[in-house]
């Protein structure tokens, strides 16, 4: 067998691919942070916590409705947008003349109410969720074994990512997104419905979100605590990318899910820090991120 | 403050700085929060309005700051504002009446000179078929060949029917182009002046405007 530096390949090849999926779920959990910070200004906590419901949200569309995994697909991301859409409607709205903490606090606030209620419901214990029939299995490569919902997951997010960056880079919805980003008062003062923009723009980051959920359900246990582990480390990749960087944030999620998924085989102890140990790294010497611009 | 501009009328506020010019034109396109009294176009009453409802009524605003964006290209900034109204121009004719903003077309807004942004911000707006335009302090900071190129596209857009507002402090450039002049002090209109009652009053608006 062969092997780099006395580490089996394939061992070396699956955690890369493992830290790859990981990659996948930060880059489009941070993906939505980006989009929504940009254009609403406020650090949205209740982000990991959507996440949670969209995979929740799989598994009660299967128990509870019948329907499978390409349902979950398409309805648990419509459903947390729409969640979204009201949070933004009823709650948000009335924050935008306030400082950013006020955000901050109300999205955290959410955050724990949401995940309290899933607790009550449905306790601290992982809900299985079955891989689809037609992902399931394994994929030989010669060097590995792929298994095909990995592939997947990696395929769709990225698929996911570069839908988003076409779309707010090259398209005139995008235009307009990026004109109200910049300078919401003028934008609206051209015609633009700017307050109809900013629901959309928060329904469509927290639909990432359950999108990421449903994708996620498959590779691990669905629960209500799924969001709160995760999205400590996201806020971590959001601060190394840079907010408000779409690329960056893309990127920054991608290579750090590698860099996980190598320290794991490295060095095993530090996989769990080794994410808060770059970003300190990059804050002494970047402060506004590796893809940010200083203010 | 209480004034009226007629339609396809081209009229100017005149004053200093911090005399209420500006918020003026801010307030008729609802950008200043809360508003009283009472602001009618053509007939209809839009103090309560939104501004991008007030916009889509016809009205082209084009800020003192120029309001360029940097994460546009000068393209897409000409592009962004919806239509408002039948008859703008075309990318064409507006390619036509500014040279320069074809050749910078690809550039990043922000990276226009001073002269080409505030073409590109007054262009902006005619693209849009809007018929109001509310223009403040366009020739200001300008050099004298710009200036001189500005006021050439006000005096065509007046002959095409436009109704146009100018906030100005470059008299000069202004007693040309209107038909009439108000002078604005502390939020409120001191004076009006018709274009034929200009070189009778010219003592009183030097005075006025300490030019």
């Amino acid at each position: 067998m062969t092997d780099f530096f006395g580490i089996p390949l394939p061992a070396l090849f699956g955690q890369l691919v493992l830290g790859l999926v990981n990659g996948c779920f930060y880059a489009v959990l941070s993906l939505g942070l980006a989009v929504i910070f940009g254009m609403l200004n406020i650090i949205n906590f209740a982000h990991g916590a959507l996440y949670m419901v969209g995979a929740m949200l799989a598994w009660m569309i299967l128990e509870y409705l019948g329907l499978g995994y390409w349902w979950s697909l398409l309805l648990a991301p419509l459903a947390v947008g729409l969640v979204g859409i009201a949070i933004e409607r009823l709650l948000l709205r009335r924050l935008y003349q306030l400082d950013h903490l006020y955000g901050l606090l109300l999205t955290f606030g959410l955050a724990l109410m949401i995940e309290g209620l899933f607790r009550d419901l449905y306790g601290v214990a992982g809900l299985p969720y079955a891989i689809p029939d037609e992902l399931s299995g394994a994929i030989g490569l010669g060097f590995m074994f792929l298994p095909k919902y990995r592939a997947w997951v990696i395929f769709a997010s990225l698929a996911v990512c570069l839908g988003t960056w076409y779309l707010i880079e090259k398209t005139r919805l995008g235009a307009y997104l990026r004109a109200a980003t910049e300078n919401p008062k003028l934008t609206q003062a051209f015609g633009i419905n700017v307050p109809l923009l900013v629901m959309l723009t928060y329904g469509f980051g927290v639909g990432l979100a359950g999108l990421a959920g449903v994708l996620a359900a498959p590779t691990s246990q669905v629960g209500a605590l799924m969001g709160s582990n995760l999205i400590i480390t996201v806020f971590a990749v959001v601060v190394i990318g840079g907010m408000g960087s779409i690329l960056g944030s893309v990127l920054t999620g991608l290579g750090l899910g590698l860099v996980e998924g190598l320290t794991k085989v490295v060095y095993p102890e530090a996989s769990a820090t080794v994410v808060f140990i770059i970003m300190a790294g990059v804050l002494m010497v970047r402060p506004a991120g590796l893809f940010g611009r200083e203010k | 403050m209480d004034f009226t501009v007629r339609r396809g009328e081209c009229i100017s506020l005149l004053g200093r700085n911090g005399a209420g010019r500006s918020t003026t034109l801010r307030a008729v396109m609802g950008l200043t929060g809360r508003r009283s009294g009472s602001i009618m176009l053509n007939g209809r009453e839009v103090v309560g309005m939104a501004p991008h409802r007030i916009a889509q009524l016809g009205v082209g605003y084009c800020p003192e700051e120029r309001g360029i964006y940097a994460s546009l290209s000068c393209e897409e900034n000409l592009q962004l504002p919806p239509q408002v109204g039948s008859g703008g121009l075309s990318l064409d004719e507006i390619y036509d009446m500014f040279p320069n903003l074809k050749e910078r077309r690809n550039s990043q807004g922000t990276r226009l000179s001073g002269g080409e942004q505030q073409m590109l911000a007054l262009a902006r707006v005619l693209r849009t078929g809007a018929r109001l335009l509310l223009l403040d302090e366009i020739s200001e900071g300008l050099a004298p060949v710009i200036v001189q190129k500005l006021g050439e596209v006000i005096r065509q857009l007046k002959q095409r029917d436009y109704t146009i507002v100018l906030v100005e402090q470059n008299f000069r450039f202004a007693a040309p182009l209107a038909d009439r002049m108000f002078v604005v002090e502390h939020g409120q209109i001191a004076a009006e002046i018709a274009q034929h009652e200009l070189e009778q009053k010219l003592g009183y608006l030097q005075d006025m405007l300490g030019v």
